[in-house]
């Protein structure tokens, strides 16, 4: 099915090369939509991070970014998303392990499946109430947890409008996230790999440190750079959560646009030039690595 | 085979925690949303939602924008995948990559992008009137679907001989418009269905592109609705989770109807 799919070899390009002229005119709309409304946008606020209001070409903007408040800001944002993506891909690991290697009943995966597809798309402002009607000052857990067991934990020092808040409910949509991809990566570790490791005496240990690990390491930096890019450019969920009392990035911008903050329009392009930049990076990795990994997973 | 004995174990494990992790907020999201009155459970933050003109008047302009949305996806999306399989195999990896760009570009800076791009003293002012706004919406949420989109359709087309498909219909008499309205299209449906659930859901709560150009959507409705009550926000996600479980529901039905149509024409 896959062979379908591949590039076409050169004889097939050449003979449809005298009608391509005329051929490309098929795909014009898309061009024209993609340029309007996705590359134009962003090329105009990468553009307007290099100039100063009279449209002068200039590294002020950009050098302004280091100012110690936004450099703060980038700093959480990157926490809270490292945070996030590391703990989603450790339990989402865990639990897809359990699904595919576990020996857990068959009729488990299914419903697993079908709640992450829902679960990873529910992000957004009603995912910051659920986690406000939970573990909020009035949650369930948070009185259960005081009635049942006479802990407080906001006495304890937790909130939810906070670094370890906002991680907490993110990974309500990681965590599922990194079960959609890499539970296929998993059903592809082969059978045979495991019996030769296990025929060459290999214990289960040194099957995973030796054998499975290596091979599922490119899927796995590659799923955590995909979650990482998936927090950073997160803003509803922390806006409804946190107002703009946590200071992330993606917030700061909001605030930005809406005119609240910073009085500088080109400030603002600036900071969106660094999402870009940051969130360009991550998605490389995982674009990359996904290419790497593709090679062993196939088939 | 006593590791794998014991495997069984850890997996357990990992599962009950997974099952108490995802559970607790959607049991106590549920919990809060029942205790408006006091001293009793009841549904009044639901009346009261419910009974909101401005959740009526939000709720249905987004479901007016998700459905604009699907059919401007379609319209853009199925032409073009349809177009590059057939004729344009090698522009595949820069329509294939122009279509992944939403996920690595955050929402906020596209729109961000439009505020600048399409302001009242540019040369396209769209954002001076409530109409040209809406075209702005209905394009900016056609980008965010697009990978979904356009992986969906693309998926579908590849079971398809198109080659084939197209040939014999052109053989008929058939132009290209017919064969895309009549042959395409119905072919991948089910692929089309499943993205515009996902479509579906992804607008419906919208809050970025709604809030920042300024338009009565539900998402910036929630948002507002979280900063001054107590008990309705409750309500609002599990409405809006209960919306996003029956488009995913409806996907996975639509997806295996699929498979299941595939097979018998195997046989």
């Amino acid at each position: 099915m896959s062979v379908i799919s591949e590039p076409v070899d050169a004889t097939a390009t050449v003979i449809a090369k005298p009608r391509r002229s005329m051929a490309w005119l098929g795909i014009l709309p898309f061009l024209i939509f993609a340029l309007l409304f996705l590359i134009l946008p962003t090329l105009n606020i990468v553009i307007g991070a290099f100039q100063n209001p009279a449209g002068e070409f200039t590294l002020a903007n950009i050098q302004k970014l280091f100012q110690p408040s936004i450099l703060a800001s980038y700093w959480i944002s990157i926490k809270v998303s490292v945070a996030s993506a590391l703990l989603g891909c450790l339990i989402g690991f865990a639990i897809a392990a359990a699904i595919v290697l576990g020996g857990l009943p068959a009729w488990i995966r299914s419903p697993i499946m079908t709640f992450s597809g829902v679960a990873s798309n529910f992000a957004g402002v009603p995912l910051a109430f659920a986690f406000l009607a939970t573990l909020g000052r009035l949650g369930l857990v948070t009185v259960l947890l005081r009635e049942w067991f006479g802990i407080n934990i906001y006495a304890h020092g937790f909130n939810i409008l906070s670094f370890w808040g906002l991680t907490l409910t993110y990974l309500f949509f990681q965590i599922p996230l990194m079960i959609l991809i890499i539970t296929p990566a998993l059903d592809g570790l082969k059978r045979e790999w495991r019996e030769a490791a296990a025929i060459l005496g290999a214990n289960g240990f040194q099957y995973w440190t030796m054998v499975a690990l290596p091979i599922l390491w490119p899927a796995l930096l590659g799923t955590f750079a995909l979650l990482f890019a998936n927090a950073f450019g997160a803003v509803a969920t922390a806006y409804a959560l946190t107002g703009s009392s946590l200071s992330i990035v993606p917030i700061v911008l909001f605030a930005q646009i809406r005119g609240d903050v910073l009085q500088d329009p080109h400030l603002g392009y600036a900071l969106a030039f660094g999402m870009i930049v940051v969130t360009i990076i991550a998605n490389t990795i995982y674009l990359w690595m996904r290419a790497r990994s593709e090679k062993w997973v196939k088939s | 085979m006593n590791f794998w004995r014991s495997n069984r174990f850890w997996a357990w494990i990992a599962l009950s925690f997974g099952i108490l992790y995802f559970a607790l907020p959607l049991i106590g999201t549920f919990e809060f949303s029942l205790r408006m009155k006091r001293g009793e459970y009841s549904l009044e933050a639901y009346r009261v939602i419910l009974g909101d003109p401005r959740f009526q008047a939000t709720f249905l302009y987004s479901v007016m924008m998700a459905l604009l949305t699907i059919v401007v996806g379609v319209l853009l999306v199925v032409p073009t995948a349809y177009w590059v399989r057939l004729k344009l195999p090698r522009w595949r990896p820069v329509v294939e990559f122009i279509t992944l760009l939403p996920l690595i570009i955050p929402a906020i800076v596209i729109v961000f992008g439009y505020i600048r791009m399409y302001n009242t003293s540019s040369a396209l002012p769209l954002t001076g009137s409530a109409f040209g706004t809406d075209i702005l919406m209905v394009a900016g949420y056609t980008v965010l679907a697009l990978p979904y989109m356009y992986r969906a359709v693309d998926t579908g087309l590849r079971t398809l001989d198109i080659t084939t498909l197209t040939e014999a219909a052109e053989s008929l008499g058939a132009n290209k418009i017919t064969i895309l309205a009549k042959i395409i299209l119905p072919n991948v449906l089910v692929a089309i269905l499943s993205g515009a659930f996902l479509t579906f859901a992804i607008v419906i709560g919208e809050f970025v592109f709604a809030a920042l150009l300024n338009r009565p959507a539900f998402g910036p409705f929630m948002q507002l609705i979280g900063a001054n009550r107590a008990y309705e926000p409750a309500a609002l996600a599990v409405i809006a989770f209960s919306i996003t479980w029956l488009c995913m529901g409806l996907m996975q039905l639509v997806t295996r109807l699929q498979q299941h149509t595939q097979v018998k024409q195997f046989r």
